[in-house]
This record gives C-alpha cells, sequence and structure tokens, in this order.
C-alpha cells in the first residue's frame, strides 16, 4: 500500500482502509515479538528521535523497543538535560536535531499542537507521540488494534469512554478512531470533566455509569489526572471513585465478555476497582504489548514510506 | 486661484460627486466640480479618481514603545498608521512601563512629535490602575494633564468592580471615559481560542463568550446606575451585543467599538493551530460574527477599531498556546472593511461614521474634517480597486502578525494629507519599510 502521509499527528489524517493497514502489518510484527530473537533489520540505519518534552514511561519505551526490535537506531531526548530546559525554542531544538538528519522525531509536547507545528518545520517524519489535550493517535491505534485483535470487526460494537474526556487526548483520538472504524461510542464523565459543544461530537452522553455501561462491547477507562481536584473541577477523588469508577456491578450491564482497557498509568481504586483491571476480560496488559507491534508498524510505514509489504 | 498650493486632483467627494480640492496651509481652501481639462499653475496631487474621506481615528492600538520596540516602535507603529488611513491613534497603556505616570505619557508624546511631527497623532490611553495590576487607581488626574483621552487596563480587566467603579468616576471627574476590556479573569485563564466546537477539537483550553458578556453586563449596570460612560472594548459575541442594545433602548449611556477580526472571521480561522489567527478575545462563531455584522450595521456597536497588536515573528512560531494574542491591524483594517461596504453589509456612510465620527463623539476628540472650504485638510484618497497582496515587505509595522498575510485585499488607501501634507503616497516607495 501506497503510504501517502509525512506525519501521523491525528487520527483524523487517516482514512479507515489506512487504519485497517496499520492493523493487518500490528499483525505480522506482533508475531517477531513472540519470537525468541525478536530483531529484524528491516529498518537498519534509519535513525529516530524520541523527543519526549513531558514525563512518559510506557509510549516512550514502547516506541524505543518498537525501533530498535527493527534495528533502527533510536536516541532519547527529554526535556530535562536538555537545551529547551536552558529556554531554547522548540523550533530551534527542533532544527538542531534536524540537522542531525534524523528519519524520524516521535514527539511527546505538553502544548496542543506542537506535532502539527513541527511537522511544518522538518523534513524528516513527525509522529506525535501525545499533544496536549488535543491527539494521541499512536495510543488509539493501539487501543484499536487490541480490540481488533479480539473483534476483528467494529461494526455493531458499542465502547464507552469513561472518566476525563475534557482534558483527555486518547478520548479524542479514540472516538475519532473507533467511529471511523464503524464503533459506536459513548461517553460518561463529570459535565465539569466533559468538553464543550460535546454535543457536536459523535457520541452518546451518559452520566450515569450503570445505564452508561449498558450493552457495551469495551469499556475504556481514562487516567485521572489527580489535580483536577486542585483545579476544582472535583470536589473530592472519594466522591469520583464512588460514581465514576468503574465497579463490577457497573459492568454487570455491559454486554457479556465485555472488555475493560485503560491507557494506564491505572489509579487503582479511583478509575477503576482493582479487580476489573486484573480481571481475565482486562485487555489493558494487551495494550502495551499492542503498543509495541502496532508502533512498529508505524515507524516501518513511514520510514519506509512506499514499501509494499513487510 | 492666488492662494491655492495644491491641488488634489479628481477625487470622489463623500457626497458622491467628482471634485478637485483646493489646499491652502493647513485647511482646505475650496471643493470644487472636477474639470477634466484644466490646468493649475500650483502643484498638483493626481487623486485619479479615488474615493475622498476624512482622515479616520483608531481609538484602540498598541504601539509597544516603550518596553517592546522589537514588536513596534512608536515610529513604525505611526508609519503604519499613516499608511493605514488613521490620523489619529489612542495608544494602550501596556508598555513596559505601563503609562501609569505622566513622565511615561509625556515621553510617548515626545517620540511621536519626533518621528511624527506632521501626524498621525498619538493620544496616549492611561492606565486605570497602576502598573494595570488592579490594586490601585492611577493617578488619573496627572494622567489627563500629561495629555491622556481616556484610561483603560486593557489586557488587564479590573475584576475588582468597587475599583473599577471609582475609576469611571473618578476619570468622569477630568472628562475622560473609561474603556473596559470585558473578561472574567477566572473564567478565562490563558485562552485564546472561543470554547466550543474548535476547542475541543483541537484540544485547547477556550475562553467561553459569558467571560465577555457577564463584564459587558456588569459594566452596563454600573453606566446606568452612576450614570456615567463607559466604553466597552472589542466586542466579540452575541451575547454581548443583545445586552449592548437592550442598554441603549434603555438610555444607558454605555459605547462599544468591535474590529475588524470579529466582523469578518470566526473561529476555522484557527484550524492547523494558526497562531495569526489568536487574539483576545477569541475569534467566536459563525453566529457570533452574523451577530456582530448586524451590531455593527445597525449602531449598537459605536465604532470600529483595529486592536493593533503587533508581535515579532518568532514570538508567533511557536506552539498555539505559547503565542502571544494579537493581529497587526492598522494597515489592513479599512481594506478589509470596506470589503463589507463591497458586500452591502454596510454602506459607505456608516463606515466613514464607524472609522472616523463614532470615535470622536465617544472620546470627545474634535470632530473629523467636514471636506468643506475651510475645514481642516486632514483626508484620506481611498483606492477601492486597488488590489494589494498583505506581505511582510507591503507593511510598514514591525508586526507582520496578520492572518490576511499572503492574502490579495481590494481597496487601499491611495494617499493621506493631514494639515494639508501628504503624509503617505500609496505610489510611492513604502518609507521604514521592513
Amino acid at each position: 500500500m501506497h503510504w501517502p502521509h509525512k506525519d501521523l499527528l491525528s487520527i483524523q489524517q487517516l482514512t479507515s482502509q489506512e487504519i485497517e493497514h496499520i492493523f493487518d502489518l500490528a499483525l505480522k510484527f506482533a508475531e517477531i515479538n513472540q519470537r525468541p530473537v525478536k530483531k529484524v533489520p528491516t529498518l537498519k540505519g534509519k535513525s529516530v528521535v524520541l523527543f519526549f518534552a513531558e514525563p512518559s514511561t510506557r509510549t516512550k519505551i514502547s516506541f524505543d523497543m518498537a525501533g530498535k526490535r527493527l534495528s533502527a537506531d533510536t536516541f532519547s531526548l527529554a526535556q530535562s538535560g536538555s537545551s529547551l530546559q536552558k529556554g531554547e525554542s522548540l523550533s530551534d531544538t527542533a532544527l538542531t536535531l534536524q540537522a542531525m538528519h534524523p528519519d524520524a522525531i516521535v514527539l511527546r509536547h505538553g502544548a496542543s499542537g506542537a506535532s502539527a507545528y513541527l511537522a511544518r518545520q522538518l523534513d524528516c517524519a513527525v509522529i506525535n507521540a501525545g499533544d496536549g489535550w488535543h491527539a494521541h493517535p499512536t495510543q488509539a491505534l493501539l487501543d484499536g488494534f487490541s480490540l481488533f485483535q479480539v473483534w476483528e470487526s467494529f461494526a455493531g460494537k458499542n465502547v464507552l469512554l469513561l472518566g476525563d474526556i475534557a482534558h483527555s487526548r486518547v478520548a479524542r483520538s479514540d472516538i475519532e478512531l473507533l467511529t471511523k472504524l464503524g464503533a459506536k461510542v459513548r461517553v460518561c464523565a463529570p459535565r465539569t470533566l466533559l468538553p464543550p459543544a460535546l454535543k457536536s461530537w459523535p457520541v452518546e452522553i451518559e452520566q450515569d455509569l450503570g445505564r452508561a455501561c449498558q450493552d457495551m462491547d469495551a469499556v475504556i477507562c481514562l487516567r485521572l489526572q489527580l489535580e483536577r481536584q486542585q483545579a476544582g473541577l472535583l470536589p473530592d477523588l472519594r466522591e469520583y471513585a464512588r460514581h465514576f469508577g468503574l465497579g463490577p456491578a457497573h459492568l454487570s450491564h455491559a454486554r457479556t465478555g465485555a472488555r475493560i482497557l485503560h491507557p494506564g498509568p491505572i489509579n487503582r481504586g479511583i478509575e477503576i476497582a482493582a479487580e476489573l483491571a486484573d480481571a481475565p476480560n482486562s485487555l489493558i496488559l494487551d495494550q502495551v504489548s499492542s503498543g509495541v507491534a502496532t508502533r512498529m508498524a508505524l515507524l516501518y510505514l513511514y520510514l519506509t514510506s512506499t514499501r509494499e509489504e513487510a | 486661484m492666488a492662494d491655492c498650493e495644491l491641488v488634489v486632483h479628481n477625487v470622489q467627494h463623500p457626497d458622491g460627486t467628482p471634485c478637485d480640492l483646493l489646499l491652502a496651509g493647513e485647511r482646505i481652501l475650496a471643493v470644487q466640480p472636477h474639470e477634466p481639462n484644466r490646468s493649475w499653475e500650483c502643484s498638483v496631487f493626481p487623486g485619479n479618481g479615488a474615493l475622498l474621506w476624512p482622515s479616520c481615528l483608531d481609538s484602540h492600538v498598541h504601539l509597544r514603545e516603550p518596553g517592546f520596540e522589537h514588536k513596534e516602535t512608536i515610529a513604525t507603529g505611526l508609519q503604519a498608521a499613516a499608511a493605514g488611513g488613521f490620523g489619529q491613534v489612542m495608544a494602550m497603556a501596556n508598555t513596559d512601563p505601563v503609562n501609569d505616570t505622566p513622565g511615561t505619557t509625556r515621553f510617548l508624546l515626545d517620540a511621536a512629535q519626533k518621528s511624527h511631527p506632521q501626524g498621525p497623532a498619538l493620544l496616549p490611553v492611561g492606565a486605570a490602575t497602576k502598573g494595570l495590576q488592579g490594586q490601585e487607581l492611577a493617578p488619573l488626574a496627572e494622567l489627563a494633564e500629561a495629555g491622556c483621552v481616556a484610561f483603560s487596563n486593557d489586557g488587564n480587566p479590573v475584576s475588582n468592580t468597587e475599583l473599577f467603579r471609582r475609576a469611571v468616576e473618578y476619570a468622569a471627574d477630568w472628562r475622560c471615559r473609561v474603556i473596559d476590556h470585558c473578561e472574567d479573569p477566572h473564567l478565562a485563564p490563558g485562552a485564546g481560542i472561543n470554547e466550543g466546537r474548535m476547542s475541543s477539537r483541537l484540544g485547547l483550553k477556550g475562553q467561553p463568550t459569558v467571560a465577555e458578556s457577564l463584564h459587558v453586563a456588569r459594566d452596563i449596570l454600573l453606566a446606568s446606575y452612576l450614570d456615567l460612560p463607559i466604553h466597552l472594548a472589542h466586542i466579540s459575541c452575541r451575547e454581548s451585543v443583545e445586552l449592548i442594545a437592550q442598554a441603549k433602548q434603555k438610555g444607558v449611556p454605555i459605547t462599544a467599538e468591535t474590529c475588524p477580526q470579529y466582523v469578518l472571521w470566526d473561529e476555522g480561522l484557527l484550524e492547523g493551530f494558526n497562531t495569526l489567527a489568536k487574539v483576545n478575545p477569541p475569534l467566536r462563531t459563525p453566529d457570533d460574527v452574523q451577530a456582530m455584522r448586524q451590531a455593527v450595521r445597525q449602531g449598537v456597536i459605536d465604532c470600529l477599531v483595529t486592536d493593533h497588536a503587533p508581535h515579532a515573528g518568532h514570538e508567533k512560531d511557536v506552539p498555539f498556546m505559547a503565542a502571544p494574542n494579537g493581529i497587526s491591524g492598522l494597515e489592513t483594517a479599512l481594506s478589509l472593511t470596506w470589503g463589507l461596504v463591497a458586500q452591502n453589509e454596510l454602506d459607505a456612510a456608516d463606515w466613514i461614521r464607524l472609522w472616523s465620527q463614532a470615535p470622536a463623539e465617544v472620546f470627545g476628540l474634535p470632530a473629523p474634517s467636514a471636506l468643506t472650504a475651510g475645514a481642516p485638510a486632514d483626508f484620506l484618497l481611498f483606492d477601492p480597486h486597488r488590489q494589494w497582496d498583505v506581505s511582510p515587505r507591503s507593511l510598514a509595522s514591525l508586526g507582520k502578525n496578520t492572518p490576511c498575510l499572503g492574502a490579495s485585499l481590494t481597496g487601499r488607501v491611495s494617499a493621506h494629507f493631514l494639515g494639508g501634507r501628504c503624509i503617505y503616497d500609496g505610489n510611492a516607495p513604502l518609507a521604514g519599510s521592513h
């Protein structure tokens, strides 16, 4: 498949066929991750900069591992210890990196639109690993891939997004991806954690968690930033957990075998009851595995551009 | 005619008639029917059929000096005003130091006099509170004596209503009006985009329209209670103009302004995190734009202003939320709003009123030139057919931060006269071009 994109900035850029192509590739790369020797020479000689201007553990390691398993050279740069901390602009840092001729920059940044901004300035591929509240396309792709491995088709499936929708780049990207693939999406959160103009989004809104779980095939819990309480958006975490923390009673309203997802890291007992996080129908650790395979597929596509097969 | 020093030949008077304008010294000597083949003994400035209008007044600009000369200087700002058709500009106080002392006011006036002795004139707007901090009144009387024509905490709204009330009362003793930046700072921290569909989709913190309209309502109630005028700055949304319309019907002494951006563009312009369209208040919805146009047409909004807010290129060339708010507007304002006349959204008389007569009335400044014999020769020529490309080279302002960059506009000031002297000739190479 010809891959027409230079950068991956948001799910909005991708067609459903392109998303399915990523899933097909990820399936092949997932197989590599099961081998005793988990390395292929596909991206040998390519260099990928992991530029994480915001703290991250799993996304950064996931990209690092994805790159290394395809034999790309990966280089890490964090905000602390970088020139950004000395007051250098994002643009100057990026241009400095570009002068070293990487093939791709994977960017995590606290500002919405930072990846789009960088992509306009750089010749190399820019992959958005999360920008502000805006988008986290690789997380959405790995969430979708985790469900794809279970369902194969999204038609007729219902997915609930639970938690802080307003400030979640994962929610925005998941909603775009899931609806693009044919699933129906419902959201549940206190009104203070719902974005304005949510009625213009292709989602149902339900404030009662029991009713929100009705007929769901999957529930994606979102991480609650604990500072939301300080920001006056929530009175109290205990109260939040009581009304919006996913528990077995809520999930009993869902369809049999409904899957549970969470992008992590989890606040156990706040967003989700501990026993559900570890339950057999939880895909939380599968998401981590899917993340490596999906990011291998993405690095392959964005670094080799027009090649047909892995 | 023996006294005539200059003839501005072949222009169209606002009453629609082709005329020749005879100037002597600082005044208009005569306005005569246009005679195409007549020869003149004095100098002739070819008008080429351009529209003749009184020189305009922009009652809301930021000239950045002192303190931010990399964004704009008084010299470049006034050059931009001259090119844009503004013979007078009211400069807001958010410089560094803030214009909250007579010394700073005098510095502004001196700098303007040095760089542009023939005009455009800089009319300082003093800070309403010391340091724009919203804690204590600035010395409004001394500022008025030094030359301030109004007071405003523009950019830093005064949320303490008691203090704001006192500023309005105290300023009135000096026949000055307070201009309020209507924004509840607790409802709008750190925004640069309207709260709504676009902010949700882009994942940006938005400013709700109610942040503006709450303060509009407060100011209306205060103006009514005190029976003193308050001027509302850069109004941007439907709720605000509905409140203002109701207040005016009741005779509340409230006046209001808006900017070209709020009657022309909606939040869609921010697609792709376009920092050049990042302003405060933010661009609103298409419905708000319609409401603003109607309010301008019907006189609910008294006057147009540019809110000229120049910034350096590197300051806008950053991720969206890190970019400062503001559009460099002095040189595009008349062209952009002429587009509304061309679309029959406004008529030419409205357009002149909004950019010259109304702001002068609001702030108690001398009326614009009547363009009749004996009147001051303060006028501009506007070529409604002139196409021009907005580019860094075509703008005299140091601020090239306009969403129009790269666009082709129709209609432009072709010449600008103050006190009988040509302070801008659109056919001459652009002085101070950067």
